[in-house]
């Protein structure tokens, strides 16, 4: 167990014009609980190759509880990985396969048969211990490849997506498991994922990257509740936060939206008479059939039902927004409806640079 | 009510208008049997025949001839020589020329394409190059000589160590590319993430290669190791270039009782030899590398 230094990160793929990862620092506290959260090419896999040290980068330095391992090879770096594609080898047993990194580090054999089945026990493998991985369904190779990994010591546990190759339903159950497999341990461990709620549901912190940066680093609400730029925002939830072009009235206590006022928090004063950006998530709208004070009126364009809520899509002025209303709301498309923007739920961002406002 | 039938399948019902029709397969593999029954089973069976026949039916007498020529006994002795050494020689040189190539180093595909070139060589033409680098007053002792050191007679008759030596070298040289061909494909065949899930559980380079990428190879140097082995037998023009009749072995034997002594018989018995040896030691590699693995699922 440790904690994880990374500075200025740089790494350029030979033959790549892009950096994979653009001067990314980060700080992982010993027994923490990190995802690296992004679509596909944002660098988040070569930050975990470079921790295992499959990839070496090309200027900066990554140290694990003090030692500085940037370019020491992955046999090296006492780290344990679960990959993408299990990586469970073929032409061995399940017993051969958890026990495998205790093997190469010549651990004696009834500490390894003692290790492997504890970590069978725990993952609900003893009854599979002696078969080969192509007598296993995926939900089971992939607890192999998670056993292989935990019965190792660690100090560094790497996940490069090992969910993201199960069924929808396994991988909710399997998630939830792996939560608390990973929370028992206490090992230091980052989590690589595209899947938002896989990183808002195993953080205590989360690392949102976009083209070889970290965009936003935080606590999972934070990052869900006050996302750093608009990119952050549209990348976390489902839907995702709603962006409105709005207006800051010349004396600063009202935004205008379209033909609408709406009232501005104090922070805005300093902006006043400028365009922004208003950030707001689907569910934090409030949705009524009759007017009351303070509402904008919407014209709706699309009704979708969910079971838990209704999505609706609905047109204010000419910018169209997605809003989740309660199951029991009715309504219908061309219907006009009214809504309610709380002020704490309300953010702001820069049209131009779209990074998050603050009180200037 | 009237009670319904139940709904006849489909299945069941053969169209009685549809033609039979001979299966694919057949047409697929019926020219290549037919071809290897007339141009390789047949004369197999006549060789075999000939070799344990004479005007007055079945006999041994051939089998006698070929075991009493003074050149026998060295022919096979050195033959099993040439294959004991040679044959791990070989896959040890292929399998670290595949590593290099896997490692991924600048101009890989060059490499790859010089070092397969030996494959598309005659073996004779291979061997008269041998011969204009190891004769007397070839490029190595041309090359010893510059720099002040005695040529050494290599291909001289009574020096048999030598005379193994260059055979040895040129084959190795002419036949390991197919080795490099099976085992490079076969790699290719490994996903990555084994080798690199290994060197992240702490193995070393040699553990990784004993515990993960050999036994994942298996299979590639099975097919390798059978065909190796059986060209083997059959080495002949290189060291028939290189040496003549001074390093006999069972296939140069055969040539010369076939052309030079004008005796078939022999000859075929000679080939039955190889054919014998060929068989056993691929049932050998077959059962060996089968009993090794960790159960027959794969």
């Amino acid at each position: 167990m440790a904690d994880i230094s990374i500075s200025h990160l740089v790494k350029t793929y030979p033959g790549g014009a892009d950096r994979a990862t653009d001067d990314v620092s980060l700080a992982i506290k010993d027994g923490d609980f990190t995802v690296l959260l992004g679509p596909s090419g944002c660098g988040k896999t070569t930050l975990l190759r470079m921790l295992a040290g499959l990839e070496y980068p090309d200027s900066g330095s990554i140290s694990v509880g003090g030692r500085d391992v940037t370019y020491l090879p992955p046999n090296k770096r006492n780290m344990s990985m679960v990959f993408q594609s299990y990586a469970v080898f073929p032409h061995r047993k399940v017993r051969y396969n958890i026990g495998f990194g205790l093997q190469m580090a010549k651990v004696n054999s009834k500490e390894i048969e003692r290790k492997v089945q504890w970590a069978a026990d725990l993952l609900q493998l003893t009854p599979y211990l002696d078969r080969l991985p192509a007598q296993l369904s995926g939900g089971q190779r992939q607890r192999v490849a998670v056993a292989r990994a935990i019965v190792m010591d660690a100090d560094v546990l790497l996940m490069d997506e090992p969910l993201s190759n199960l069924d929808a339903l396994l991988r909710l159950t399997f998630r939830s498991e792996l939560k608390k497999i990973v929370k028992d341990l206490g090992t230091t461990t980052v989590y690589v994922t595209h899947d938002q709620s896989e990183a808002l549901s195993l953080g205590d912190q989360v690392a949102v990257m976009r083209k070889g940066r970290i965009a936003q680093l935080g606590d999972p609400l934070d990052v869900y509740d006050a996302p750093a730029d608009k990119f952050v925002g549209g990348f976390i939830g489902s839907p995702p936060m709603n962006f409105i072009s709005a207006a800051v009235t010349d004396s600063g206590d009202a935004l205008r939206v379209g033909d609408q006022n709406l009232h501005a928090p104090s922070m805005l004063r300093s902006f006043a008479n400028e365009d922004i950006v208003l950030g707001v998530r689907a569910e934090n709208i409030g949705v009524a059939t009759d007017r009351s004070s303070g509402d904008i009126p919407a014209t709706v364009l699309v009704v979708e039902p969910m079971g838990s809520s209704v999505l609706l899509t609905v047109d204010v002025d000419g910018q169209s927004i997605k809003v989740q209303a309660p199951p029991t709301f009715r309504t219908s498309p061309h219907q006009t409806i009214w809504l309610t923007f709380s002020p704490n739920t309300m953010r702001f961002y820069d049209g131009a640079t779209s990074m998050a406002l603050e009180a200037k | 009510m009237t009670v319904q039938s139940p709904p006849t399948r489909p299945a069941a019902v053969r169209s009685p208008h549809r033609p039979r029709r001979v299966p694919p397969a057949v047409w697929l593999i019926g020219p290549s049997i037919l071809f290897m029954a007339l141009l390789m089973g047949w004369p197999m069976v006549q060789g075999v025949l000939q070799a344990v026949q004479n005007e007055h039916g079945f006999t041994l007498d051939f089998i006698r001839q070929m075991v009493e020529d003074p050149y026998f006994w060295p022919a096979v002795r050195n033959t099993a020589l040439l294959i004991v050494v040679m044959i791990p020689l070989q896959f040890g040189i292929a399998i670290g020329m595949a590593l290099l190539l896997r490692s991924n180093p600048r101009l890989n595909k060059l490499h790859f394409f010089v070092w397969a070139i030996p494959l598309a060589l005659s073996d004779l033409a291979a061997g008269l190059v041998w011969l204009s680098i190891f004769n007397d007053r070839g490029y190595l002792n041309s090359f010893l000589k510059g720099l002040g050191i005695d040529g050494v007679p290599w291909l001289a008759y009574d020096n048999q160590a030598t005379l193994f030596f260059c055979v040895l070298i040129a084959e190795v040289w002419r036949s390991t590319s197919l080795v490099l061909v099976i085992v490079v494909a076969g790699l290719q065949g490994i996903p990555k993430d084994y080798d690199e899930a290994a060197q992240v559980f702490g193995a070393t380079f040699w553990q990784r290669l004993r515990h993960v990428t050999l036994p994942l190879l298996k299979p590639s140097l099975q097919v390798a190791l059978i065909l190796r082995t059986i060209l083997a037998f059959q080495t002949f023009a290189v060291a028939q270039a290189l040496t003549g009749q001074n390093f006999p072995l069972v296939v140069g034997e055969t040539y010369r009782w076939y052309t030079a002594l004008q005796n078939p018989n022999v000859a075929a018995a000679l080939a039955l030899v190889i054919l014998v040896a060929s068989m056993l030691t691929s049932i050998f590699y077959l059962r060996a590398l089968r009993e090794k693995g960790q159960g027959g699922t794969r």
